[in-house]
């Protein structure tokens, strides 16, 4: 199969080469519709986000292990950037509250569901179900540039007086309302491109996959990563509309006054006069909205990077997924659910025992077939020759820290437990738990695996493992002491790093409840982990460049020894991508059948093989 | 290299795909507004204040604006049974009717709207409250004035035109007959500004009903709005793609009508919940 491919590429593409070279560079690679080039504009900018977004938190990491002192060096730089918020080289309150809302915006809707969903979904999907490209490629391209112009807003607004937006991801009202800067209109208003492109992907990609199935690609056929990228498809679909519906009133509330969100009797900031406003809205509507797209939006970030750990697992073990029928529904059961369990992010907000109750058993529910996806990953290896290439071991390691994550986030889905427990450290520890070393680790292995196809060079294995080992040592070691600082009852957002509560006394009792000093000190080595974390990335960057062009030439298309149907075209695919037609012949994994010539069937191979 | 079936259906799911596309784009509209009216449902129920809307919004304009959207409707049906029919001249006119009633429904909205932008409700200091038309200095009728306007402008006083006091109105404190109700005396009263604690027009700032009732018709007008480009760009692109192209272009018609059928539906929802309820 190898062979044909690439011998044909030339002589049967040469007159679809010509066209598209006549399309000039604009055209090829900026303004491009082809399903490809998206997917690598997508990957490398929202790597660029990933690498900013870290750098953010590790200004965070300063302030808090060493309060009030300027940062070294890039206290400067901040300074001479940004102005007064960084006086001294000190980063200011509002100045961390900045980067703090940032960091959790950039990450999650710039880097990582563009880099899990649009990125490795542009790239794969088309190639693995037998398509020539996306069904909308020009939608595809608009979704790019919204996706685009809605992070250059975000970015532009920590330069406008004032800064960034300073009232977390979350964004809830009325505080983000109420804080006198603009910081928070840019935010909006980024959202809504951010949104508006995910909207035209999510329509495109499930188009997609209904539509452009080659003969043969049943649903039962379909690689499990299709299968992730189609239930996402749908949450985004169905989940960020409120948000853009609560986006648009909570900009209402900013710009023309209006009080969506806004209380009956709210005090204005100083003085304990009343805010300027109608009043008579919900600060409880803007959660609802929100955690309406949050809750499912977990689950974005998560099921791509288990479909790119399930083809990982299955090429690298050369045995079949276990249990592929339970996967397929799961993941389905998942994304059913996901939308159900959005409230147990508003234990605390008072809006009554019962719908706490409700929301508590859905979420018990929903770990249901999150447990079963992981099981059946796990029984994959049983038995399995493992092929340890970095790839590899970056989606083995994505199945206990995943694990951590996930098991860590029961007591926070219990009512009980999470009074107590609820904003607390261990709740960043849980959610970096499933984002960092779970989906984050995942997209590594997705972009050691498919490297080879994008450039046709394979990355460096040595710095590969190296990146990998370092990785996950300093992820541990940033994420676990979290934990117990959480359960100590320190707080996040704390610009002093918790300070602030050390040494209060019970006025009844006189006894000291205040946060113990070791919690605090243990900011200190938290920080010089993640400095070392983000020094260990280092090797990955070089790598990534570096393999482009001097890495080791693939000595053919299909590297790995894959079965799915992206690793049956030339390499890197044409425009068009399959030298013919592919036609599905067999499902996803047949890896080792017994009797088979090769230990792996390509899906598009003849019967008779 | 093609894409397939951009205008014939696959065999097996039955759709073209911008058939496909357009469904599931609607099913997120349906949650955009979906979102909305949750929101207006939870407000309303939390609410300690509501206007009846009769009393300041002009419920005939709203039926017959209600009426045009559904003519085209119709129409825009009509259009593409024409083309299905292979007679183009019928759809140009069933388009163009269409269209028309489209451009009708956002001119009657943009009136509406200034209407409500020049139209006030003061609360007063001394605990009175009016809804009414105002006069600063030699502005008369004057848009988008409010407390804090008047005290940067230092405006000392105002002249508030008072509506015709109608059955179940904001105004109506004491207790009125129906003998009163169809009075119009439009007395007018001049007011200090040192005796006014808040002044709005009736713009979303002015209270969570006006907020809902401009960002949920803004938000359909602006679908109305896309609609129209869609509409008009067919329109006058028709005779010679119908020519070169008929079946694709029959599909685009198809599919901006189930667009334009949805923007219509938004606002059969729409219209009793803010102008009737």
């Amino acid at each position: 199969m190898q062979a044909t491919t690439s011998a044909h590429t030339h002589g049967a593409h040469a007159e679809h080469h010509d066209e598209h070279h006549d399309q000039g560079f604009l055209r090829t690679y900026v303004f491009s519709t082809d399903h490809k080039v998206i997917g690598i504009q997508y990957g490398v900018t929202a790597l660029a986000f990933l690498f900013f977004g870290f750098c953010l938190v590790g200004l965070m990491r300063w302030q808090l292990a060493y309060p009030a002192q300027p940062v070294p060096v890039l206290g400067k730089v901040l300074e001479s950037l940004l102005g007064d918020v960084a006086a001294g080289g000190v980063i200011s309150s509002g100045l961390y509250n900045s980067f703090g809302a940032m960091h959790g915006t950039i990450m999650v809707f710039l880097a990582i569901v563009p880099l899990a969903f649009a990125a490795f979904g542009n790239y794969v999907v088309p190639l693995q179900i037998g398509a020539p490209d996306m069904t909308f490629p020009r939608i595809n391209m608009f979704s790019y540039q919204c996706y685009f112009v809605g992070g250059v807003i975000m970015v532009a607004s920590f330069f406008i007086p004032g800064g960034a937006a300073q009232a977390g991801w979350t964004s809830y009202s009325p505080l983000a309302t109420t804080i006198p800067t603009d910081g928070q209109t840019y935010w909006l208003l980024g959202m809504v491109l951010l949104i508006t492109s995910s909207l035209l992907g999510s329509v495109n990609f499930i188009a997609t996959i209904i539509q452009l199935r080659a003969p043969g690609m049943t649903w039962m056929r379909l690689p499990w990563f299709v299968w992730t990228q189609f239930v996402t498809a749908f949450i985004l679909l169905l989940a960020f509309p409120p948000l853009e519906a609560a986006g648009i009133m909570q900009l209402a509330d900013k710009v023309l006054g209006s009080s969506f969100f806004l209380p009956t009797g709210l005090m204005s900031s100083g003085g304990g006069d009343l805010a300027d406003v109608s009043g008579g809205g919900s600060p409880l509507l803007w959660q609802h909205l929100f955690w309406f797209l949050g809750h499912p939006e977990v689950y974005v970030l998560i099921l791509p990077a288990m479909g790119i750990v399930a083809e990982v697992i299955a090429n690298n073990t050369r045995k079949p997924l276990w249990g592929y029928r339970s996967l397929v529904y799961s993941v389905l059961a998942v994304g059913f659910i996901s939308f159900i369990v959005w409230a147990h992010h508003m234990y605390l907000t008072g809006m009554g025992t019962k719908i706490s109750t409700f929301f508590q058993t859905t979420t018990m529910i929903i770990s249901i077939p999150s447990v079963i996806i992981l099981t059946c990953l796990f029984i994959s290896l049983w038995g399995g020759s493992i092929r340890f290439n970095t790839p590899m071991l970056f989606a083995l390691a994505f199945l206990p820290m995943f694990g951590i994550g996930g098991l860590t986030g029961l007591p926070l889905g219990f009512n009980f437990s999470d009074l107590l427990l609820h904003d607390t450290y261990y709740v960043i520890a849980h959610f970096h738990y499933v984002v960092a070393p779970g989906t984050i680790f995942a997209l590594f292995a997705g972009v050691y695996f498919w490297y080879p196809k994008v450039t046709g060079r394979m990355m460096n294995e040595t710095l590969g493992k190296i990146h990998f080992w370092l990785s996950i040592i300093f992820m541990n070691l940033t994420f676990m002491p979290m934990f117990k600082q959480g359960i100590a009852g320190m707080n996040r957002r704390m610009y002093d790093g918790g300070a602030t509560y050390l040494g209060v006394t019970d006025i009844s009792s006189g006894m000291d409840i205040g946060t113990p000093q070791a919690m605090i000190d243990l900011n200190v080595n938290i920080s010089h982990a993640a400095w070392a974390l983000g020094l260990a990335q280092l090797p990955f960057i070089f790598n990534f460049f570096w393999s482009i062009g001097f890495g080791k030439k693939v000595e053919n298309d299909n590297p790995w020894q894959a079965t799915t149907l992206d690793w049956q075209t030339p390499t890197p695919p044409p425009h068009g991508n399959f030298v013919t037609p592919p036609i599905v012949t067999r499902g996803p994994y047949e890896y080792s059948v017994p009797g088979a010539k090769a230990d792996f069937i390509p899906q598009n191979a003849p019967e008779s093989v | 290299m093609d894409i397939p079936y951009t205008s014939t259906p696959r065999e097996d799911t039955g759709l073209y795909n911008a058939k496909l596309g357009i469904w599931l784009f609607l099913a997120s509209e349906v949650m955009l507004f979906g979102a909305l009216f949750s929101s207006y449902i939870l407000l309303r129920v939390g609410s300690d204040w509501w206007p009846e809307p009769q009393s300041i919004l002009n419920i005939p304009i709203g039926t017959f604006n209600t009426a045009v959207l559904i003519v085209s409707s119709v129409t825009v049906v009509m259009a593409w049974a024409s083309l299905k029919m292979n007679r183009l001249n019928k759809f140009m006119m069933f388009q163009g009717i269409t269209i028309l009633c489209a451009l009708t429904f956002l001119g009657i909205k943009s009136f509406e709207y200034q209407e409500k932008w020049k139209h006030y409700e003061v609360w007063t200091v001394d605990g009175q409250n009016y809804t009414g038309h105002i006069e600063v200095g030699d502005k008369h009728n004057p848009y988008f004035y409010n407390h804090n306007k008047l005290a940067a402008e230092g405006v000392e006083e105002i002249t508030f035109t008072i509506d015709p006091v109608k059955a179940g109105s904001l105004a109506g404190e004491e207790d009125i007959g129906v003998a009163n109700a169809d009075h119009h005396d439009h007395e007018s009263i001049v007011i200090k500004t040192s005796n006014i604690k808040r002044l709005s027009a009736f713009v979303p700032a002015h209270s969570t009903y006006f907020a809902l009732y401009f960002t949920l018709t803004g938000l359909h007008g602006l679908h109305v709005l896309g609609g129209v480009v869609v509409m008009v760009y067919l329109w006058l692109t028709a005779g010679t793609w119908f020519k070169t192209k008929p079946e694709q272009f029959t599909n685009r018609i198809e599919v901006s009508g189930l667009f334009w059928h949805f923007v219509d539906l938004v606002w059969i929802f729409l219209f009793p919940v803010l102008y009737l309820m």
